[in-house]
């Protein structure tokens, strides 16, 4: 099963659910693999301290032109899509921060002048946490705008048992690499917190799951901070509200020093696969209707 | 006209209170524009309330559609497709919109000229107004792909409209991370303010933050936001930010203030003048502002 974790808005509380549900499932006994997707901003290793000794670079493919070749037609600038390959005064010219890594240029050169050389997007490592649970995490390299395929081949790396219990960590917001880290899961917990802003950005990421058509829970952190409109929205759109995490400042305090809620609170490890157990209640619901 | 770009890294750190708080304080001053190019997530909008007044749609990208009846099954395109947006179900081919990337690698490929690209509603941007200026925001359609061609969008009106009516800033309260959307927020900034939280992600996410800033050639100043709330944390922020050379434009402590301010939809400084936060965010204005208008900054 695999279980994502995500919000529409940021520092919500992600990374302290994901890292203490697989804390605690690992417990439990079961198979777990934490895949932490936030490729932009991965934390979830400060938290699980895995011994990471598996490393992969993650490249694009982008094009090299043999000039020698190319006779400068521009066929391979029409079929770009991204600008990112143009032909000026006869020359054709690459722009990688543009490409998108397609191979459509390389496909349609009637010369054969295109031969495709990989470039650094970002890296992958993986490890065991206390030589038990599976970690693994992707890093965007420095400068690089394009988080989408450090995700994805983070997501394909490594296989698991069916048994197994993956709790993909995503980034923030509701656009690609969100998309792209949500692909395959299902089941979706959506933390928020109840202010406006968790508001707005929650409808957002309940949106996304919808066209996504995962089935999706929310788990209110820092309860008790801000308003009701949260409570409001999730009893008229029927999305149930499966956890409150209490806001308390010295949890917080703790959570700062990279400590496990879980670890601070230990009867969250009792929630936590009583959580669990509740999504697995309702899959297998829906997949005995369905 | 200078430009300004609020940043962290990590998400929730306070970028949007900041941000928020200095176009109520740069009202007072230099007449500022304001750009919310968190298009993601978009929440400015909930503390300066603006009024619209042009709305315009964002077409983004294209998706690929196969025409089913042309269409011979030989499978082309879903070999040609590297973002696995191909799919066959009884000799049917179909496209996914939602993972498609828009190359058209399959349009060029297909032999029965089968498959066409279909433009995309992506989302709307928009030119407001607010009791402290002009403001440009945008929404992005969940599952849509492009905001960082958004981001660039709503800051190029920002400063065409700054250049046609001289005024002096262009403050944009930008993405979480480090990816797309930043680097379009970043481009072109005269300053970058990281907003960091003293905490072990926090910490983390300021220095790829910094590291991106430094890697488009942007001067960056940090402030530590929630800064009592773990003192370790702070201290290892501000130690960290001596040995790069960072300025520490201020400390913003914990300030239950802050959310009471988001939930009644107001600038803290605002809604609450003499709040512990407001005192510290009319520091850390009064240090960027003269860092931007009076400062020589580093484009190193």
């Amino acid at each position: 099963m695999v279980i994502a974790v995500a919000s529409g808005k940021g520092g919500t509380g992600k990374t302290t659910v994901a890292t203490s549900l697989a804390l605690a499932l690992a417990e439990s006994g079961r198979q777990v693999a934490y895949l932490d997707c936030d490729v932009e901003a991965p934390n979830a290793h400060l938290f699980l301290r895995p011994a990471l000794d598996n490393y992969k670079q993650v490249d694009l493919l982008i094009p090299e032109v043999d000039s020698d070749v190319c006779t400068g037609r521009g066929v391979c600038a029409e079929a770009c899509q991204f600008h990112a390959i143009v032909t000026l005064g006869g020359k054709t010219l690459v722009f990688p921060e543009l490409c998108h890594g397609c191979g459509s240029c390389t496909l349609v050169c009637p010369e054969k002048a295109i031969t495709e050389i990989p470039k650094s997007l970002g890296h992958l490592e993986s490890g065991r946490v206390n030589g038990g649970m599976f970690f693994a995490h992707g890093v965007l390299d420095i400068g690089e705008p394009m988080a989408v395929p450090v995700i994805s081949q983070l997501k394909d790396w490594q296989s698991f048992p069916q048994s197994t219990i993956s709790i993909v960590d995503s980034p923030p917001g509701a656009s690609c690499p969100v998309v792209e880290s949500l692909r395959g899961a299902d089941y979706v917990l959506l933390i928020t917190e109840p202010t406006p802003f968790g508001l707005h950005d929650l409808r957002l990421a309940v949106q996304l799951t919808q066209e996504l058509n995962i089935p999706a829970g929310v788990i209110v952190n820092r309860d008790g901070i801000g308003d009701d409109g949260v409570d409001i929205y999730c009893r008229e759109s029927n999305v149930p509200i499966l956890m409150r995490v209490p806001f308390d400042r010295e949890l917080g305090a703790n959570l700062a020093q990279g400590k496990t809620l879980v670890a601070v609170a230990p009867e969250y490890k009792q929630r936590f696969t009583d959580l669990y157990s509740h999504i697995k209640a309702i899959l297998d619901d829906s997949g005995s209707r369905g | 006209m200078k430009q300004l770009v609020i940043l962290s890294g990590k998400g929730g750190t306070g970028k949007t209170s900041v941000a928020a708080a200095f176009a109520h304080l740069a009202a007072n001053g230099n007449a500022a524009i304001l750009v919310d190019a968190d298009v993601d997530a978009a929440n400015l909008e909930l503390l300066l309330a603006p009024e619209v007044l042009e709305s315009h749609e964002f077409g983004g990208g294209q998706v690929a559609v196969i025409n089913e009846v042309s269409c011979e099954g030989c499978g082309i395109c879903k070999d040609v497709c590297r973002f696995d947006a191909v799919h066959e179900a009884d000799g049917v081919f179909r496209a996914d919109p939602i993972a498609c990337d828009g190359c058209a690698a399959c349009v060029y490929q297909c032999p029965e000229h089968s498959i066409h690209m279909q433009p995309q509603m992506a989302g709307h941007w928009y030119r407001s107004t607010t009791r402290f200026g002009p403001m440009f925001h945008a929404a992005l359609r969940p599952a849509q792909e492009n905001s960082g061609k958004l981001v660039t969008m709503v800051k190029q009106q920002a400063r065409l409209l700054a250049m046609d009516e001289s005024y002096d800033l262009v403050l944009v309260d930008g993405p979480p991370g480090i990816g797309c959307p930043v680097i379009s927020a970043v481009a072109g900034a005269d300053l970058a303010l990281i907003v960091a939280e003293p905490t072990a992600s926090g910490t983390h996410d300021m220095r790829r933050a910094l590291q991106t800033t430094v890697h488009f050639r942007v001067p960056a100043m940090v402030c530590i936001n929630k800064s009592d709330l773990y003192h370790l944390g702070s201290d290892e922020i501000e130690a960290y930010c001596r040995t790069e050379g960072i300025p520490v434009a201020g400390k913003i402590p914990f300030d239950p203030s802050v959310t009471e301010a988001i939930v009644q939809g107001q600038p803290v400084t605002v809604f609450r003048p003499r709040a512990p936060a407001s005192e510290a965010l009319r520091d850390l204005w009064e240090r960027v502002n003269s860092e931007l208008m009076e400062g020589d900054l580093d484009h190193a």
